[in-house]
């Protein structure tokens, strides 16, 4: 039996090709990376028994109720944006990641300068030789 | 009272700053491993997705027994072809005919048979349509392009926290000397979520 080559079939199976971007059914499975970032954080947390899966469900379909019930004007829906609520209070709940931990953080990561992608736990130039 | 995470949100900074700082964290404190994070990610771009669901559904569609068995005991089933994991520990097929129609959806949040279909598209976890394919689901499907006749009953299948349904669509007429393999080809995300028919090619 031949497959068409020119006519690729609708379910390629070479989907870990370098030019295959990840796709399902021709939509990006997570559309920005940190959406990515945060499923996979979620189930290594699961997976090593950090957290339950049924316990961040439950806090997720809150979320998404609570979005629901009161969309902030102009904002659209995000899915991984209730993902990610909920996968901090599940933390926040579990005392491993206080949601204030959280957000020092992440504001200290909004003031660095544009270009840099590390944190300066340490200072620049002052043990340089001239 | 649960902490507000609302208002723990700093003005300006974005999912992504906070997602970052998240896995940063949880890296410090050895909650999680960055090789276990990047291998689910992966997986889930890449190696799992409807591609499975689409080799179950020709399977049945070319073998009664396995079809019987695919009815009755949808994640062993399943299971037997290598299609296991998390959210596909309960799994239901159901079977659309001449006479009825199903179509699947998460009212609450986004349940999802993931080792068949992969994670969901956006819009099965849209508001829209988590709250419209129940109080009018033939104008839903109508939209999608799948008109049902007056005789065609719909049964709406609500995921709960247990149960993750598959549905078997219908082979299409003109696909009898189609083998297994093409007839996988076929098949399609929105077919086994219910929202659209497999066509013929």
């Amino acid at each position: 039996m031949t497959l068409p080559i020119v006519a690729a079939p609708t379910l390629d199976l070479d989907v870990e090709g370098p030019a295959a971007p990840p796709r399902s059914n021709g939509e990006l499975v997570f559309a920005e990376p940190w959406e990515g970032r945060v499923f996979g954080l979620t189930m290594a947390l699961v997976h090593g028994g950090r957290i339950s899966y049924e316990t961040f469900r439950t806090s997720l379909i809150e979320r998404i109720a609570a979005w629901e019930a009161a969309a902030p004007p102009g904002e659209g829906f995000s899915y991984y944006r209730c993902w990610l609520q909920a996968l901090e209070q599940v933390l926040a709940g579990a005392g491993l990641v206080g949601p204030d931990q959280v957000t020092e953080r992440s504001a200290a990561y909004a003031r660095r300068p544009v270009g840099h992608d590390h944190r300066h736990d340490h200072e620049h130039g002052h043990d340089h030789v001239d | 009272m649960t902490a507000n995470i609302e208002e723990s949100v700093e003005p300006g900074i974005e999912p992504a700053l906070r997602a970052e700082a998240l896995e940063s964290l949880l890296l410090e404190r050895g909650l999680i491993d960055r090789k276990t994070v990047d291998t689910f990610i992966q997986t889930y771009e890449t190696a799992v997705g409807p591609m499975n669901g689409a080799k179950v559904v020709a399977k049945a569609w070319t073998d009664p027994e396995y079809k019987r068995w695919l009815l009755e005991d949808g994640s062993a089933a399943i299971g037997s072809l290598g299609f296991k994991g998390p959210q596909g520990e309960h799994m239901v097929v159901v079977e659309n005919t001449s006479t009825v129609h199903n179509v699947v959806v998460c009212t609450l949040c986004s349940c999802y048979p993931w080792p068949v279909l992969g994670l969901p598209p956006s819009w099965y976890k849209d508001p829209a349509y988590r709250s419209r394919v129940v109080k009018e689901p033939r104008a839903v499907l109508a939209e999608w392009g799948t008109e049902l006749g007056p005789d065609v009953e719909v049964r709406v299948h609500d995921s709960s926290s247990e149960v993750r349904y598959l549905v078997l669509p219908e082979r299409p007429v003109g696909t009898e000397s189609m083998s297994e393999e093409d007839l996988a080809g076929l098949v399609t995300r929105d077919a086994m979520v219910g929202v659209r028919r497999v066509s013929a090619p």
